[in-house]
């Protein structure tokens, strides 16, 4: 546990010491967010509506932009062989890393996204059931893409293939996470949507990390 | 070399490797005794690294067994890499961290006590560069911070791919003082050198390469038996 740990505050103090990469996919979701009212133009009624599926499509596409360097800097310069022979199983490094990433890109989105939901005129109870939605599916989208970054790991175009292998997993985050919205704006409850969302985020806490260990095993191969 | 066989620690039997449809090596074996030295050498190319990353567990055998103490190394695989220290040729280190901060996370990641950083990095004269972040280093000072790593924890089999690469006269002397200083301690060092690093009493192993095997009867049988082996 204690190298777990180790591993885990390693990895977010490198992210801080060079905050740029995580700073560049929070002004992409927020700049990618703003430009969608200008375009489909100032009708609050209109806004309101397409938010959620905006806010949750920007969410997913802030994350891809991070993820492709999610195990590749180690690859690259040797950390990883060190990683694997530590008194850690690789699915605890996958883990680490994925749950690390998720902290320092999940969780800034998640402050964020109010104030970009209340551009588009979301209400306040959208906003929460929003925020709560992202809180759910944040770790969800890290762990899911941790897979797609240790199966991309030394392919040459990794940045464009890691969308393709990824996106398509996205989409129950995606079905859920704007549903619950949805739900809640349309006067149902959120609570179903949100707790299939914290079903799928727990079996990707369990899943994921096995499988990006099996695939960084074949990407060091 | 297999005249040592009993009294040997880690020993290595028909190992082979083969990258994709390339044959690296065959039929390599080794018996190591306690502070045994084995220098690797051959051309580029001829898989002194796979044989390393092989012996690290980080590369899977085509076929062939490893053994310690007369147990095989598959049969307690986490066990087998709580004894290795491996050096490959990059050096693992981070440029946004400072030089200290580096080998102090390996500490913690080791296992090892904090205050080991310090200590490791005095073993290899960069205690002046403490807080240099380790981007300004040069590719010889990132090479000792690399090898200060094997300074932090007492590990009995030491794999180092290259490790004067890049060091001045004064530092390749202090890392043949450090091999020594392990094995005298009984620990056993193998390392992949073109020459230029100085192993006492080390055995050789001369790795040919996989395309000059072709009338190398032996060698060819070898692999011979490992690819029906896997159609088997």
């Amino acid at each position: 546990m204690s190298v777990f740990l180790a591993l885990f505050g390693r990895e977010i103090r490198l992210v801080l010491r060079q905050p740029g990469e995580a700073a560049l996919a929070l002004l992409f979701f927020l700049l990618g967010g703003a430009i969608f009212p200008i375009a489909l133009g100032p009708d609050p009624v209109l806004l309101a509506v397409v938010a959620p599926g905006i806010l949750w499509a920007m969410a997913l596409f802030a994350a891809l932009l991070s993820l492709d360097r999610l195990f590749q800097g180690d690859y690259e310069d040797g950390t990883l062989d060190q990683l694997m022979l530590l008194d850690l199983p690789a699915p605890a490094i996958c883990l680490a890393k994925a749950l690390a990433h998720w902290a320092t890109h999940g969780l800034p989105l998640l402050l964020v996204a109010p104030l970009l939901a209340l551009g588009f005129g979301l209400s306040a109870e959208g906003i929460a059931v929003l925020v709560a939605g992202l809180a759910l599916g944040g770790p969800l989208l890290s762990l899911i893409g941790s897979v797609g970054s240790a199966l991309t790991l030394g392919a040459r175009r990794s940045g464009t293939i890691l969308p393709l292998l990824v996106l398509p997993l996205y989409i129950p985050a995606l079905v859920f996470g704007v549903g619950a919205v949805d739900a809640v704006l349309g006067g149902f409850p959120a609570a179903p949507h949100l707790m299939l969302l914290g079903a799928f985020a727990l079996a990707a806490l369990v899943l994921a990390p096995w499988a990006a260990a099996a695939a960084l095993r074949l990407a060091l191969d | 070399m297999t005249e040592t066989q009993p009294s040997a620690l880690f020993r290595a039997e028909g190992l082979v490797c083969r990258r994709g449809e390339r044959p690296v090596f065959a039929g390599i074996g080794f018996a190591l005794a306690e502070g045994a030295g084995l220098l690797l050498t051959g051309a580029n190319g001829s898989g002194k690294s796979s044989l390393l990353r092989l012996l690290a567990g980080l590369l899977p055998a085509e076929s062939g067994t490893l053994y310690w103490g007369g147990a095989p190394v598959a049969a307690d695989p986490d066990a087998q890499r709580a004894r290795i220290s491996f050096l490959g040729h990059r050096d693992a280190v981070k440029p946004g961290l400072t030089v200290l901060e580096n080998i102090e996370g390996w500490a913690s990641l080791l296992r090892a006590a904090v205050a080991a950083g310090r200590t490791a990095l005095a073993g290899f004269d960069l205690e002046n560069l403490a807080d240099l972040p380790a981007r300004y280093l040069s590719a010889g000072q990132r090479r000792r911070l690399a090898l200060a790593r094997l300074l932090l924890v007492d590990r009995p089999l030491w794999l180092l791919d290259e490790p004067q690469t890049g060091l001045d006269a004064a530092a390749t002397a202090r890392l043949a003082a450090t091999i020594a200083q392990h094995r005298a301690a009984g620990g056993i060092a193998i390392v992949a050198s073109h020459g230029g690093l100085d192993l006492p009493a080390a055995e050789r192993l001369d790795l040919v390469h996989a395309a000059q095997l072709d009338l190398d009867v032996a060698h060819r049988a070898a692999l011979e038996a490992a690819r029906s082996g896997e159609q088997r």
